[in-house]
């Protein structure tokens, strides 16, 4: 009945708490000619949104999850669409008590108030809570309860008197592509739905869990999974009645039995991420008119439920007696990394996605894509990890989503180490060299896809070769070894070699690839074939988007190496951004590359053995490339050695083909043996030996919040040549010295108040003054932990963080939270702590 | 008071029905199952009478494994004994479910004695084959009336009486039934309560005791289901606020109703 | 013979049985029997008469002192015992509450199978097994079964189609049958009637305002009675609604609650779920008024108003009122 316009300019596909706010945020950002489609009815089509517990607990250990929590929150807040109720997270076990003890050191990093009640405070404020059972709680006075319906229906009017046309009960049947503009790119140029075909230069996709489905029809992926989230309404409870409100009571998050009690009105809402994880394919939802209430809310499981009802009776008894009025196998959306899906999709040009996300982030998320949009980068906040060119051609698949997402639902509220590792879906990426690590027991992490050895069992002899203490505290030791500092300290009296093979290698070749390459960098890439240069990309405001290496191949031919995590990005923005009139290709070779390196004093006496080449600084200069033959035990390969170093001790990057690794690991060994060469992990190459250098890391302290000024990066001059980002980066540069720098700081007391050496992990633990207030500059960026690890060959353990100028100076005396305890800490350096004068670089 | 409720399982009612692809069963992926609505409020109205004067509920439901899950519903509510008279699944017949049905009470009368009520629902929900309690009533003996959708038990009067209200166009009819009776009642006899979250969980400790049945087929079988053919009906919009009240009075004037 | 057996309420004919009998015309002409009717309780003249302006052209009649009024087990057996004395070659009644539960009682004290709610019925050459379609889910599904029986007892689904009288109406023979009927099938015959309101009911009103959830709460009906009252017409809810506790069930239109016939039914604020629809779409027309221009009772509506109904419809009060003066 309804018709769609037969144009627009961008047509968002879902009319949640997202394409709401979404369409609402680009109003607000001056555009015009939008579109919003949903298939179901309005205000409420039938999504998630229509039966979300709609409540915001605001501290999240994660960054992005918590200040777009927050961000999303104060959306709420302003249009006065929001209660705060408070909210209790309760512990009923030690390891729980310990966990509340880091909500804590959050909660602090990221300025929220929160505080640590007895049972007795507990009851307190939620006087049904049965104390026998609760060890302590976690409270949280600005939790909040947000009306998410009314929120999306006004941020659609935003929209819909800027000119947004909104067409409900329009289903979607197709989104089509065309061709172009480079060979093998296609771009969005069509939505066919059930009332007409709208052309279109943009859509965004906000279909909650119908996302993927809705992509696929663009042969397009968003990683996520519809999952059940099990929730039963009790009542009535006079207790309750009594407040006369839609909450008087703080919402109780049971965290240890993964269920929450959240009053509603006179009855009590009891939510759990409990139950085994229960998954439907997108086609397997019934449509609103299948569906006995809504398409989300599926008919309850209540044998799923059982254990969780008992559970929840123990804490609150009279919820025993309460009648079940309405239970659902309500839907949400899960994704293979337990983050949303945002951004551009990297198969289809103008096609986005502003999916995976739930009513807590929905308007904080929706305005990160709306920038996104509209300036080419989020300026809200750094979103690397939500973004959604992230993910490998292997995490696309619904094996991968299924296994991952029913992986981590049932860690919903569990305590997830900042290290810790997956179970399923391990072994999808393995270098040449995987059988022999096996064998040298390697312990191994995942990085996205890629498995790398962090540690190698076999070094054992070498913890009691170098005398290295084990952690005493558990929490601390987990996901680590000595033996990875005893790899280290080999290194910088030996020497290690590294598996580099999960780097991600790209060429740009053709007449304009230099040209492209220096439009992409802020160093100069135009330099003599066979030098490199290590540079940022920015975003067009300045900020990081990357940080990689770039190699002059020829004259024709820029190689680009970049790290696994950040890969899929990097790639995405290398071709996102490629000329149009066919002066540059692009191809990603990484299948066809390993690369293995090898760092320490020795390194010239190993690669020596194997080559006449002239390994002196003359020979092979430092950021040079050199190729050369090795003679590995009678065979011959072709190899490039890239003088370079992230460890702090001279050696080499040896690339070489694929096939040849096993071959060149073999002789690398042999010929190592005398040397004391040892396979070291990435616990040296990641984390010691690049702290000790205070080498920057993509993702830490590289974001796209921080310039190249603040992160230490900046080079005296700025080429002439034009690149992304280069006019706020000049504005910067002409603003003087940066407010905050990027620090070293060393521990100078591990010691807590049990009198255990405590460890940090590098996971947002805040830096504090020394009268323990927060650090934070005037954009209220936080002085945090950005990494954190040993410094073997310091003898201390090291953070980075940003600081505030006045603040980042050598010798000034601070503090880190950690477990809600605070440890004296000295700002070292804003560069090196080891070798600040890199002599060992030139070996 | 002994009270005998029968019940059935059937897809939930409240969305569109779909027909499995070989057309033999409803597609309930979507649906899933409850007790026939008319039945549960059965079990209310029986749970509320043993309430009033003592006495418990035994529950007996025929159909697959699962429709356990009814009779665990039912004492979820304040139901008491649960019975599953098992089939494969598939669909039987009014005929051969009513002798099964029988047998079963027969069964339960022989070892613990006569029940002073059986209680139906008028049809089920599902295939609403409006026969079944009166089928089992009358093979035991007793009086049957169904469309109730009131009842009060008599115990002092004689060997008991139900009084039991049948709605009719403005107003109902009262039926006095001699107990042992049966009654088929209908929604609206009450709202039945939903479980507790104590009733749930005591549910699961339900004992069922579990009997088969030898019944022969009727002469009902099942050939296949669809869907009727929607009408396409084209609607004539006559205004988009309050001001179409003028159409609609000339519409209701060309009815004649005005 | 085919025997259709009459529904009437002391005396007045049921519209479920003028149905059984159009029906049963019929399927008589294509089995080529002739169609008889069974009269339990009563034999009026006029009865006979109108059994007769619609095709029976023999009107049996039981008359006993346990028929005096209707009571289930006694006109089933009066009903069995007409069946066992007359050997029909298939029975038909009404699909009303009534109808379905007399024939059951026949099924049982025969032993015979019963097919409730039929649409479609073929003898397949009349060699027992017969091909049927009948409703299931209140006609939201169709069921096409197989029956095999000597003497198929059926029932007509209830407004599934309009009564018509025959064009060649014939003075049907009025002929009694004696049935012996035992004093205890009284325990089941009507003790007394109970009138709560006079005059229409909601399955007779002529016009029924139907509300939703959309109506919001109790004291939001108070518009559509108004209006109801104004037509002589009843208000009606939907399931939603009873479930909320804001009207009794009495009002409930659906499966579970009354089958409607209005010459119009206006439906407001009510989405249209499968259940609702079931007992409305008899009503000869429907005019919905919804927010919602998508909603299904708005989409199978032969008109709608796309607006709030705590506007439209105490407007059309207004403009009745307007109009009258």
């Amino acid at each position: 009945m309804a018709e769609v316009p037969e144009k627009a300019k961008c047509v968002v596909i879902g009319a949640g708490i997202v394409g709401n706010c979404l369409v609402g945020h680009l109003t607000k950002l001056g555009w015009t000619d939008l579109v919003l489609l949903d298939k179901g009815p309005l205000p409420n089509p039938g999504g998630s949104t229509g039966h979300a517990s709609n409540f915001i607990f605001p501290v999240d250990h994660n960054k992005e999850m918590c200040l777009l929590g927050e961000q999303s929150a104060n959306q709420y807040r302003d249009l006065g669409l929001s209660v705060d109720s408070g909210g209790i997270e309760v512990a009923r076990t030690q390891e729980r008590v310990d966990e509340l003890k880091r909500r804590m050191t959050s909660a602090t990093a990221w300025g929220i108030e929160a505080h640590l009640l007895t049972p007795e405070e507990v009851k307190e404020l939620v006087p049904f809570v049965n104390t026998d059972i609760v060890l302590e709680g976690f409270y949280c006075p600005t939790v909040s309860v947000v009306d998410s319906l009314e929120t999306g229906t006004q941020m659609r009017n935003v929209a819909v008197n800027g000119g947004c046309h909104v067409a409900a009960n329009t289903e979607v049947l197709d989104i089509i592509t065309t061709d172009g503009p480079n060979p093998g790119d296609r771009t969005v140029k069509a939505v066919v739905t059930d009332k007409g075909t709208i052309e279109t230069e943009y859509v965004v996709i906000a279909c909650g869990v119908w996302s993927n489905r809705v992509a696929n029809m663009a042969d397009a992926y968003i990683p996520l999974v519809p999952a059940v989230h099990q929730m039963a309404d009790v009542g009535p409870l006079d207790i309750l009645a009594e407040t006369n409100n839609e909450i008087g009571y703080p919402i109780v998050r049971d965290m240890d039995t993964f269920c929450y009690e959240r009053q509603s009105a006179g009855s009590m809402e009891v939510g759990s991420y409990a139950h085994r994880p229960i998954f439907h394919h997108p086609d397997d939802i019934p449509s609103n008119e299948e569906a006995a209430l809504s398409p989300t809310e599926m008919p309850f499981t209540p044998d799923d439920f059982d254990l969780q009802m008992e559970q929840a009776i123990d804490l609150m008894d009279m919820l025993g007696d309460a009648e079940i009025k309405y239970a659902i196998n309500g839907l949400l959306s899960l994704t293979p990394d337990a983050m949303p899906c945002l951004g551009e999709l990297p198969e289809v040009r103008n096609l986005w996605s502003a999916a995976a996300i739930w009513v807590k982030e929905g308007p904080g998320m929706a305005q990160v894509v709306a920038e996104w949009m509209t300036f080419g980068y989020p300026r809200v906040i750094d979103v690397h990890g939500a973004d959604v060119s992230r993910f490998y051609p292997e995490e696309r698949g619904d094996e991968h989503i299924w296994a991952r997402s029913a992986e981590h639902f049932n860690k919903t509220y569990g305590i997830v180490h900042p290290q810790e590792q997956w179970e399923s879906r391990r072994n999808l990426r393995v270098s040449p060299y995987f059988s022999r690590q096996q064998e040298l027991r390697a312990e191994f992490f995942q990085a996205r896809t890629w498995e790398r050895p962090q540690w190698f069992e076999s070094n054992a002899d070498l913890v009691d070769r170098y005398e290295v203490e084990d952690r005493e505290v558990e929490w601390d030791a987990r996901w680590w070894s000595p033996i990875t500092v005893a790899e280290h300290l080999n290194l910088r009296e030996n020497c290690g070699m590294v598996d580099l093979s999960a780097f991600q290698v790209f060429e740009l070749t053709g007449p304009g690839a230099v040209a492209y390459a220096d439009y992409l960098a802020v160093n100069k890439v135009d330099v003599p074939v066979g030098r490199s240069i290590y540079t940022p990309w920015l975003t067009p405001d300045g900020g990081f988007h990357s940080d990689l290496t770039m190699m002059r191949m020829g004259d024709e031919r820029v190689r680009i190496v970049t790290g696994v995590f950040d890969g899929g990005r990097d790639e995405f923005w290398a071709r996102r951004h490629l000329p149009t009139d066919g002066s540059v290709s692009f191809a990603n070779i990484t299948d066809q590359i390993t690369t293995l390196g090898v760092w320490g004093p020795n390194a010239p006496h190993v690669i020596g053995a194997l080559t006449s080449q002239d390994l002196s600084q003359a020979g092979s200069p430092y950021g040079s490339l050199v190729d050369v033959e090795l003679n590995c035990g009678g065979r011959t390969i072709a190899a490039t050695l890239f003088r370079i170093s992230y460890v702090g001790d001279t050696g080499w990057e040896i690339y070489a083909a694929w096939d040849d690794g096993p071959v060149l690991w073999d002789a690398l060994m042999a010929v190592g043996a005398d040397y004391g060469l040892r396979p070291t992990g990435g616990g040296v190459y990641g984390t010691s030996g690049r702290l000790e250098k205070g080498y920057r890391l993509m993702g830490a302290e590289l974001e796209s919040e921080y310039n190249p000024l603040e992160a230490g990066l900046a080079r005296p001059k700025v080429k002439a040549a034009p690149f992304i980002g280069k006019e706020p980066y000049l504005a910067a540069r002409e603003m003087g010295d940066p407010e905050v720098s990027m620090c070293v700081l060393t521990v100078e007391d591990l010691t807590d108040s049990q009198g255990r050496k405590r460890y940090m992990q590098g996971g947002n633990e805040p830096i504090l003054t020394q009268d323990g207030q927060r650090i934070t500059d005037s954009h209220g960026r936080v002085s945090r932990v950005t990494t954190a690890g040993p410094g073997p060959s310091v003898d201390k353990h090291l953070l980075m963080a940003y600081l505030p100028a006045e603040l980042a100076q050598p010798g000034t005396d601070l503090q880190v939270m950690y477990m809600n305890e605070l440890f004296p800490v000295k700002v070292a350096s804003t560069g090196a702590v080891f070798d600040p004068e890199d002599t060992r670089l030139r070996g | 008071m002994r009270i005998l409720c029968c019940v059935k399982r059937v897809p939930a009612p409240g969305a569109k029905i779909n027909v499995t692809d070989d057309g033999l069963a409803v597609d309930a992926s979507h649906l899933g199952f409850a007790t026939s609505p008319h039945e549960e409020c059965g079990v209310e109205e029986a749970v509320q009478i043993t309430e009033r004067h003592g006495g418990e509920v035994t529950v007996l439901t025929l159909g697959p494994p699962e429709a356990a899950d009814q009779l665990r519903y039912a004492a979820s509510v304040g139901a008491h004994h649960g019975v599953l008279v098992a089939t494969d699944g598939s669909a039987w017949d009014p005929q051969r479910t009513a002798v099964a049905l029988t047998d079963a009470i027969r069964g339960l009368e022989a070892a613990d004695g006569p029940f002073d009520l059986l209680v139906f629902g008028n049809e089920s929900a599902d295939s609403g084959g409006f026969q079944v309690g009166v089928r089992v009533a009358y093979a035991l003996g007793r009086p049957i009336v169904n469309g109730i959708k009131g009842i009060e038990v008599d115990a002092d009067a004689g060997d008991g009486v139900v009084r039991a209200r049948r709605e009719i166009d403005g107003g109902f009819e009262v039926y006095e039934l001699p107990m042992p009776a049966a009654v088929g009642v209908k929604e609206g006899i009450n709202l039945p309560r939903y479980p507790t979250m104590r009733g749930r969980l005591a549910s699961k400790k339900l004992e069922i005791a579990e009997q088969a049945s030898d019944a022969e087929p009727g002469g009902q079988s099942l050939v296949r289901l669809h869907r009727p053919r929607e009408t396409v009906t084209e609607t004539v919009i006559l205004g988009n606020s309050p001001e179409a009240a003028s159409a609609v009075v000339d519409v209701l004037e060309e009815l004649g109703v005005v | 013979m085919l025997l259709v057996v009459l529904e009437h309420d002391r005396g007045a004919m049921d519209e479920a049985a003028r149905e059984a009998l159009t029906f049963g015309r019929g399927l008589a002409a294509q089995m080529g029997l002739p169609l008889h009717a069974a009269l339990i309780g009563a034999n009026d003249a006029e009865l006979v008469a109108e059994a007769g302006a619609f095709g029976a052209e023999t009107v049996y009649t039981a008359v006993h002192e346990v028929l005096s009024d209707f009571g289930p087990e006694a006109w089933g057996e009066a009903a069995a015992e007409m069946i066992r004395q007359l050997n029909p070659r298939a029975v038909l009644a009404g699909g009303s509450e009534r109808g379905n539960e007399i024939m059951a009682q026949v099924a049982a004290r025969l032993d015979l199978p019963m097919v409730a709610n039929c649409l479609e019925i073929d003898p397949n050459g009349g060699a027992g097994e017969w091909t049927i379609t009948r409703q299931q889910w209140g006609g939201s599904l169709l069921e096409d079964a197989s029956l095999v029986s000597e003497r198929p007892l059926l029932t007509s689904g209830l407004h599934t189609l309009a009564a018509e009288q025959t064009d060649a109406p014939a003075v049907p023979v009025a002929q009694a049958v004696e049935v012996d009927l035992d004093p205890s099938l009284a325990r089941t015959v009507v003790k007394d009637r109970v009138v709560l309101e006079a005059g229409v009911t909601l399955s007779t009103a002529p016009v029924v305002i139907g509300g939703g959830r959309g109506v919001g709460s109790p004291e939001a009906f108070a518009p559509l009675e108004e209006l109801a009252a104004m037509l002589g017409g009843r208000v009606g809810c939907s399931r939603a609604v009873t479930n909320n506790g804001w009207r009794p069930h009495s009002d409930q239109v659906g499966q579970t609650g009354t089958r409607i016939t209005p010459e119009i039914y206006i439906a407001s604020g009510i989405s249209g779920a499968i259940q609702h629809w079931v007992g409305a779409k008899a009503s000869k027309h429907i005019l919905a008024i919804n927010i919602d221009p998508e909603a299904n009772m708005v989409v199978k509506a032969d008109w709608a108003v796309i607006a709030d109904l705590h506007e439209v419809i105490p407007a059309i009060t207004q403009e009745i009122k307007r109009r009258r003066a």
